[in-house]
């Protein structure tokens, strides 16, 4: 009956429309491995050619380098951000909490293209353009956001009454802390570090506006390449990117689990 | 021990949530709402040619987007678009969420991975994977070459833009209509069809009312996406297709005009509180 429900023609487009969903994604990857100078699909001679090309480029090799070291960077202050901002949200029920969470993930509801400019004019006279430390900045506008929802969905699951057997027990506020809710919502942070790095690594718009001709990110120069030519670089660039993407999409998912990491999944 | 019995006492919480609380308060003022309020500010500011921030109380940028008929144009052209992308998301959209939200067990979470996976892409790999379609030498236009027909011109054109992005913002509104698809009971449909109704009425009278509140949510998440979303539009448009978003960008970096970026950034938020009131007022007629 279930199986009846779905008739095959709805199947059929189904499957279109989710070759539709992935074909883009999926193109770059046979794409990389072309053999010509120039952008053409299907290729019609194959190489590693333009994996080698990477290697030699030495403003995507730089770009790499300073997004994996801004990633990092930015994925380490915005835990150490949230974690006791959502404590306090989540556990000591302050007077307006809801309202402080609200406001701390606000900037989620705004475009990247507005937050970038505002960003832009604060930093300008202040010496920030172009700056390692702005970039950064501007990053934890959005990761700071997605980090407190994640570690407050965190400490939200976790159960009250095991800190409270630790404090009834005589644990002080702090050994309590460190040695029974940190290991218990671990997953949690590393689900909201993971998070926190692929938006740092993947961010291109309020980059755009703070970037500068000595400090640039890997999107940045791929953007930049883009924008001039469109030759089989990218997509060998683009299948390193996917690998690692789908490196922290497992840490996600063997840990906290995919669908909870997404508003709209059940 | 001092300190922990501190925690009791109503001004030792205040200090503790005080220090907790201050790294986030401080970068979410410096980064976030100064910022914001600034650009507010900035809009009727006089702008200085070379960059320059003249001064303040004049509503010139606001003049000047009403009387030049160029801000009309991409206005109109950007709201548009975004209601053509919207459209075509949703109808792209529906099919897979009706037969994610009916598949059941592994099957389903499978199939739920592969509708987010596209988000966890950047934006530039998926664009540039459009480029690969549609470009002179692309899929479609070397298929087309197989089957004797001429190219298409694709690429640098809105025509891009619109299949770009309709592709690029499927998965939110796909997850926005699996989210509102709660609602939708198979026993409903198996009732409909019991007592006579043909499929086709099952889908109009019962499935679309029933998953229209998902439908909405959708819309307006893949509206606001598509007014403002910037890289796309600007690389499968070429530079040559002038929207909301670009103008701002080519304002704020290329001419150096501020006021006139920081304006145009106040209409974009405009435009989505429009949106937000057509969404509000389209639930409420629902309930």
């Amino acid at each position: 009956m279930e199986e009846a429900r779905t008739s095959w023609p709805l199947k059929i487009l189904v499957l279109l429309l989710f070759a539709f969903l992935l074909v883009p994604v999926l193109v770059v990857i046979p794409l990389s491995f072309s053999g010509e100078n120039t952008l053409r699909f299907p290729p019609t001679s194959w190489s590693l050619r333009w994996y080698g090309a990477i290697f030699q480029n030495q403003r995507i090799m730089s770009g790499f380098r300073i997004s994996a070291t801004l990633a990092t960077l930015v994925t380490i202050l915005t835990l150490a951000i949230t974690l006791p901002a959502a404590y306090v949200i989540v556990r000591l029920r302050t007077r307006g909490s809801e309202f402080l969470y609200n406001v701390f993930t606000a900037p989620l509801l705004l475009p990247t293209i507005v937050l970038g400019l505002a960003i832009l004019i604060i930093f300008a006279p202040l010496g920030l353009l172009g700056t390692f430390t702005g970039i950064a900045l501007g990053h934890l506008v959005l990761t700071v956001p997605y980090g407190i929802r994640v570690t407050a969905t965190a400490l939200a699951g976790l159960a009250v009454p095991v800190e409270e057997a630790a404090a009834t027990l005589g644990a002080r506020p702090l050994v309590v802390f460190t040695r029974i809710t940190l290991p218990l919502i671990a997953p949690g942070l590393l689900s909201a570090a993971a998070l926190s790095f692929l938006v740092s690594f993947d961010e291109l718009v309020i980059t755009l506006f703070l970037a500068g001709p000595r400090v640039s990110t890997l999107p940045f120069e791929m953007f930049r390449h883009l924008e001039t030519r469109s030759d089989p670089l990218i997509a060998a660039i683009a299948v390193l990117m996917i690998a690692l993407t789908l490196g922290a999409v497992m840490i996600v998912h063997r840990t906290v689990g995919l669908s909870k990491s997404f508003a709209g999944g059940r | 021990m001092a300190q922990a019995d501190d925690m009791h006492t109503a001004s030792g919480r205040f200090g503790l949530v005080a220090m907790l609380l201050a790294p986030i308060i401080l970068v979410n003022s410096f980064v976030f709402l100064l910022p914001i309020l600034n650009l507010f500010r900035i809009s009727f500011n006089e702008a200085l040619p070379g960059g320059g921030i003249g001064p303040g109380g004049t509503l010139e940028n606001w003049y000047k987007l009403a009387e030049d008929s160029y801000y009309l144009e991409i206005m109109l052209r950007s709201v548009g678009m975004s209601l053509l992308v919207t459209l075509l998301a949703l109808l792209c959209s529906y099919p897979i969420a009706l037969y994610v939200h009916r598949a059941k067990g592994a099957w389903r979470t499978f199939l739920f991975v592969l509708v987010v996976s596209p988000l966890l892409t950047s934006a530039v790999v998926r664009t540039y994977g459009w480029i690969a379609m549609l470009a002179d030498q692309g899929l479609i236009n070397n298929a087309l070459g197989l089957l004797g027909f001429s190219p298409l011109r694709l690429l640098y054109n809105q025509t891009g833009i619109v299949i770009g992005l309709t592709e690029i913002l499927m998965p939110y509104m796909i997850l926005a209509l699996l989210a509102g698809f709660g609602r939708l009971d198979p026993r409903c449909e198996e009732a409909a069809l019991t007592l006579g109704a043909t499929p086709v009425q099952t889908f109009w009278r019962i499935i679309v009312p029933l998953t229209a509140p998902g439908i909405a949510l959708g819309c307006l998440l893949c509206f606001v996406l598509c007014v403002s979303s910037f890289i796309t539009p600007r690389i499968l448009g070429g530079g040559r297709v002038f929207l909301l978003a670009t103008e701002i960008y080519d304002q704020a970096i290329v001419t150096l005009n501020w006021p006139g970026a920081a304006t145009l950034s106040i209409l974009v938020l405009v435009i989505f509180g429009a949106a937000l009131v057509v969404y509000t007022r389209a639930v409420n007629r629902l309930n």
